[in-house]
C-alpha cells in the first residue's frame, strides 16, 4: 500500500540516495568476505546510473600452480550463476569455462588450467559479426547482445579460444540476471552482472572458496590493484600470443 | 506511368481491405475477441503513468535494454526485471506464473493486439531475485 | 546489332513435370529449415565444434556458382565475343537464380532467422560477412538492370558498360566469399589470402558447369539441344578452369606443408582424416579434377555425354572441395597452447565428429533445387531462350 511496496520512487532525490545505499551495501558485502579475498574500495564501485568507462580495464589472472588438476569448482559455480544446465548432448552443451588439461609434448610435463572469454582488447568475434552483436565493453568486458544475435556462428569461427557456445535448444528456468536463449551465441561475461554491483566472478570466488585461489580477479589498469602488482611482479602469459590480441585474461607460472 | 501506379497500388489496396473484411466478417473474428482481462499488480502506482505506458512500454524497455547491455547501466525504473517483479502474479500454492503465460499481465494485452513477445525466448519470466521492494 | 531472336520455355508435361519435383525438393527443404529452427539445432550434426555443416557447404556452393555463371554473359558483353550473347539472358537469369538459392539457405540456417531484418538495420563494418550482405544484394540489384539492358533493344546500347560493372561486382563479391573463411586468422585450416583468388576460380568453374547443366537442361526440356558450337568452346574453357582451381589447390597445400606447424592439419586433410581425406583424393582431385579435365579437353573423349558428365562431375567435386574445406577445416582441433597436448570436457585435442543430418541435407537439396525452380519458371516468363537459327549459325 505505500511507495515503498512499489517500483522505484520518480522523485529527484531518490536516485542519489538510492546509489548510497548500494555502494554501502557493497562496502558491508565485500568486508563480510573471508580474509585474503582483495576488497573492491567503495570508491570504485560505480553508481548504477553511470555508464562505464575505459578508466577501468577488468582482467583474471590464472596461476596456473595454484590451479588443481581434476577441480572444476569453477566451472560448476559459473553453471549455478548462470543457470546453464547440461542436455546429455555435451557437444552441442553450453560451456562457458572449461578445465583443459595440459601435456607439454617435450618434457611430458602437466598441468590444468581453465579456459574461457580472454576477452580481447582486439576481439576476432567483434571484428568479424555482421550485426554488431559481438563487442566489447569500454571497460573490457567482451559480450554478445543477444537482442541483435542472429545467430550465425561467425564469431565462434574467428574465436582462437573456442571459447563460445551457441544454444541448440529451447531452455526454460533462466535467471534474471542471465538471459540466454535457443538460436543465439554466448560466452563468459566476466560475470558482468556481479562486476556492476562491484562483486567478484562467480569462478573466482569459488576458488577461493575451495582454498586455491587460483584465480584473481582485479583492474588492470588500477595501478594499486593487487591483480595489476601481481601481473607486474611475475612473468604473466597470454593464450595464442602470435595473434597479439592481448587479452585481459593472463596465465602465470607455465 | 506514376498515374497508373498510384491507380494499381489503390486497387490493390481496396482489395485487400475488402478481403480482410469479408474475411472477419464471415468468422466474426472482430466480435469474438474479448477485452483483456488484466491481472493485478503489486504496488499501487507504475513507474510511468498507465496511459504511456500501454503506449510505450517497450520504448522504454529497449532503451533500458541497450544502455544496460551496453553501458552497464543497471537502474530499475525501467528494467524488465522491475516489470516482471511487480507484475507477475502467484497461484494459490505461491507459486508463480510466467507473466507470458496465456490471460497473465503481458501475455492478456498481447494476445488481444496479436504481437508476438519476443523477451522470454531468453529472460525469465517470474521473478528469481530481488529487484525492487514490491512484496 | 544481334539479330537473335527469343522466345520463353515452352508449357509442357516435362517441363512442369520438371518444376513439379523441384517445388518438391524446395518445400522439403523449407520443412526442414522449419524443423531445425523449431527444435534447435541439436538436431543437426552442427556442434559447438563445427558450427558452420552441410547448409553453408551448399550455400557457399551456390552464391560461388552464383557469380561464376555471369561467365557467359561477361564473354559476350565484356570481351565483345557476340556468338555468346544468345546465351547471355540466360546466363543473368541463372546468375540470380542460383545467388537467391544459396542466401536462401545460409538465412534459413540462422539461429534467429526471425531477426534478418537485423543485419539490415545494424551493420558492422569491420565485418567482411556485413560487406558480403551488400555484394550480394547489389549483385542482384546490378544482374536485374544487365537484363534489363539486355531486354529491351533501346537500352542495349548500355549493355557493355552495365556488364562492365558487373563483371567487378561479381570478382569482388566472390573475393569477399573466400575472404570470409581467408580472414579467419585464428584458425590455421582458413586463414590465407589465397582463399580469395581459389574462389574466383572455384566460380569461374563451377558457374560454368552449373551453365551447361542447367543450359542443357532448359533446352531439352522444349526438345533441343544446347548449340554445339558453343557448348563445344564452353566445355574446353571450363576444362581449364577446373585446371586453373587444381593450381590454387596444389599452392595452398604446398605451402601448408613447408611450415611445420601446419603439418599436422595438412596429415589430416590428406592422409589419415577420414572422410575427409577420401572426399579429397576420390571427389575432389580424382572426380572433380581429373577426370573432368580429360573428358573436356582430350579429342580422344568425344562423345555426346561428355560434356554434361564432366559438368556434373565438376559440380559433385566442387561440393567435395567445400565440405573438406569448410568441415574438414572445423574438424582438425585447433591449438590453444602451442606444444602441449589438450584435453577437456569440451573437446579440446580431439577430432570433432559430424555427421550431416537429414534436415541439413534437405534444406541444402532445397536451396539447390529453389535455384533451379527460378530459373526454368524465369524462362517460362520471359524470352531467356534463343530461337535456333539452323540456317545462319553465329559463329
Amino acid at each position: 500500500m505505500t511507495r515503498l511496496m512499489n517500483c522505484p520512487d520518480p522523485s529527484p532525490a531518490a536516485p542519489a540516495r538510492r546509489t548510497f545505499f548500494t555502494q554501502a551495501g557493497v562496502g558491508v558485502a565485500l568486508l563480510a568476505l573471508a580474509p585474503g579475498v582483495r576488497l573492491v574500495d567503495l570508491a570504485r564501485a560505480r553508481a548504477e546510473d553511470e555508464p562505464v568507462t575505459s578508466a577501468n580495464r577488468w582482467g583474471l589472472l590464472i596461476d596456473t600452480d595454484k590451479c588443481q588438476s581434476g577441480c572444476d569448482e569453477c566451472v560448476s559455480a559459473c553453471n549455478e550463476e548462470h543457470g546453464i544446465v547440461g542436455h546429455g548432448r555435451p557437444e552441442t552443451d553450453a560451456q562457458w569455462i572449461r578445465k583443459v588439461d595440459l601435456k607439454d609434448d617435450q618434457t611430458g610435463h602437466e598441468l590444468s588450467i581453465p579456459v574461457l572469454c580472454q576477452h580481447c582488447e582486439e576481439p576476432p568475434c567483434v571484428d568479424v559479426c555482421p550485426t554488431g552483436a559481438s563487442f566489447r565493453r569500454d571497460d573490457g568486458i567482451v559480450l554478445v547482445d543477444k537482442h541483435i544475435c542472429i545467430g550465425c556462428r561467425y564469431c565462434m569461427m574467428a574465436c582462437p579460444f573456442q571459447a563460445r557456445s551457441f544454444i541448440h535448444e529451447e531452455l526454460t528456468g533462466q535467471r534474471t540476471h542471465a538471459p540466454r536463449g535457443k538460436g543465439t551465441v554466448e560466452s563468459c561475461t566476466l560475470c558482468v552482472h556481479r562486476v556492476d554491483k562491484g562483486e567478484q566472478p562467480a569462478c573466482v570466488e569459488a576458488c577461493h572458496r575451495e582454498g586455491h585461489d587460483a584465480l584473481v580477479f582485479g583492474d588492470l589498469n588500477d595501478a594499486e590493484d593487487q591483480l595489476t602488482k601481481l601481473t607486474r611482479a611475475s612473468a604473466t602469459r597470454e593464450l595464442r600470443p602470435e595473434l597479439k590480441l592481448n587479452t585481459s585474461v593472463r596465465y602465470t607460472r607455465f | 506511368m506514376l498515374h497508373g501506379l498510384t491507380r494499381t497500388v489503390g486497387m490493390i489496396r481496396s482489395f485487400v481491405v475488402l478481403f480482410i473484411f469479408a474475411l472477419s466478417g464471415s468468422a466474426g473474428l472482430f466480435a469474438d475477441v474479448a477485452k483483456p482481462q488484466i491481472p493485478a499488480s503489486r504496488g499501487d502506482q507504475c513507474v510511468e503513468p498507465v496511459e504511456i505506458m500501454r503506449r510505450n512500454h517497450f520504448e522504454f524497455i529497449v532503451h533500458q535494454r541497450d544502455l544496460t547491455v551496453h553501458q552497464g547501466i543497471r537502474t530499475k525504473r525501467h528494467s524488465l526485471a522491475g516489470c516482471i517483479d511487480c507484475h507477475s502474479t502467484k497461484t494459490a500454492a505461491g507459486q508463480y506464473l510466467p507473466v507470458n503465460a496465456e490471460g497473465e499481465f503481458c501475455q492478456t494485452c498481447h494476445t488481444y493486439a496479436a504481437v508476438k513477445i519476443d523477451c522470454f525466448s531468453c529472460h525469465a519470466a517470474v521473478p528469481t531475485e530481488k529487484i525492487s521492494q514490491s512484496p | 546489332m544481334s539479330q537473335t531472336i527469343f522466345h520463353p520455355s515452352r508449357s509442357s508435361r516435362a517441363f512442369w513435370g520438371t518444376c513439379g519435383v523441384l517445388v518438391v525438393l524446395v518445400l522439403t527443404g523449407l520443412f526442414a529449415a522449419h524443423h531445425m529452427e523449431s527444435a534447435g539445432h541439436w538436431v543437426t550434426g552442427m556442434t559447438n565444434r563445427v558450427v558452420w555443416g552441410m547448409p553453408h557447404v551448399f550455400a557457399v556452393f551456390l552464391i560461388v556458382t552464383a557469380s561464376g555463371a555471369l561467365n557467359v554473359a561477361s564473354i559476350a558483353s565484356v570481351f565483345g565475343r557476340s556468338d555468346y550473347k544468345s546465351l547471355s539472358r540466360l546466363s543473368g537469369l541463372l546468375a540470380a537464380a542460383l545467388l537467391i538459392g544459396g542466401l536462401s539457405v545460409l538465412v534459413l540456417d540462422l539461429g534467429r532467422p526471425d531477426r534478418l531484418i537485423v543485419a539490415m538495420t545494424h551493420y558492422n563494418f569491420r565485418s567482411i560477412f556485413a560487406w558480403n550482405i551488400f555484394l550480394y544484394t547489389g549483385f542482384l540489384g546490378i544482374v536485374v538492370v544487365y537484363l534489363w539492358m539486355m531486354f529491351e533493344p533501346r537500352m542495349n546500347r548500355f549493355v557493355t558498360r552495365v556488364g562492365t560493372l558487373a563483371f567487378a561486382w561479381r570478382i569482388i563479391l566472390t573475393t569477399g566469399t573466400g575472404s570470409i573463411f581467408g580472414f579467419l586468422v585464428a584458425r590455421e585450416t582458413f586463414s590465407s589470402a589465397l582463399l580469395a583468388p581459389m574462389f574466383i576460380a572455384m566460380s569461374l568453374s563451377f558457374g560454368t558447369a552449373v551453365t551447361l547443366l542447367l543450359g542443357a537442361l532448359v533446352f531439352r526440356l522444349k526438345g533441343e539441344n544446347l548449340p554445339a558450337e558453343l557448348t563445344g568452346k564452353l566445355a574446353r574453357l571450363l576444362g581449364y578452369f577446373v585446371l586453373s582451381v587444381s593450381l590454387f589447390v596444389a599452392v595452398s597445400h604446398l605451402t601448408h606443408l613447408y611450415s611445420a606447424g601446419h603439418q599436422g592439419i595438412e596429415r589430416f586433410l590428406l592422409i589419415d582424416g577420414r572422410p575427409y581425406s577420401l572426399l579429397f583424393w576420390i571427389g575432389q582431385v580424382l572426380l572433380g579434377t581429373l577426370v573432368p579435365a580429360v573428358l573436356l579437353l582430350s579429342d580422344r573423349f568425344k562423345h555426346a555425354v561428355s560434356v554434361p558428365l564432366g559438368a556434373l562431375l565438376v559440380v559433385i567435386g566442387g561440393l567435395a572441395q567445400l565440405y573438406v574445406l569448410i568441415i574438414g577445416g572445423q574438424a582438425y582441433p585447433m591449438s590453444i597452447v602451442s606444444g602441449f597436448s589438450e584435453s577437456s570436457t569440451f573437446f579440446d585435442g580431439v577430432i570433432a565428429m559430424y555427421r550431416p543430418s537429414l534436415p541439413e541435407w534437405g534444406l541444402g537439396v532445397g536451396g539447390m533445387a529453389l535455384a533451379a525452380l527460378i530459373f526454368l519458371v524465369g524462362t517460362r516468363v520471359l524470352p531467356f531462350l534463343p530461337v535456333p537459327t539452323p540456317d545462319q549459325p553465329r559463329a
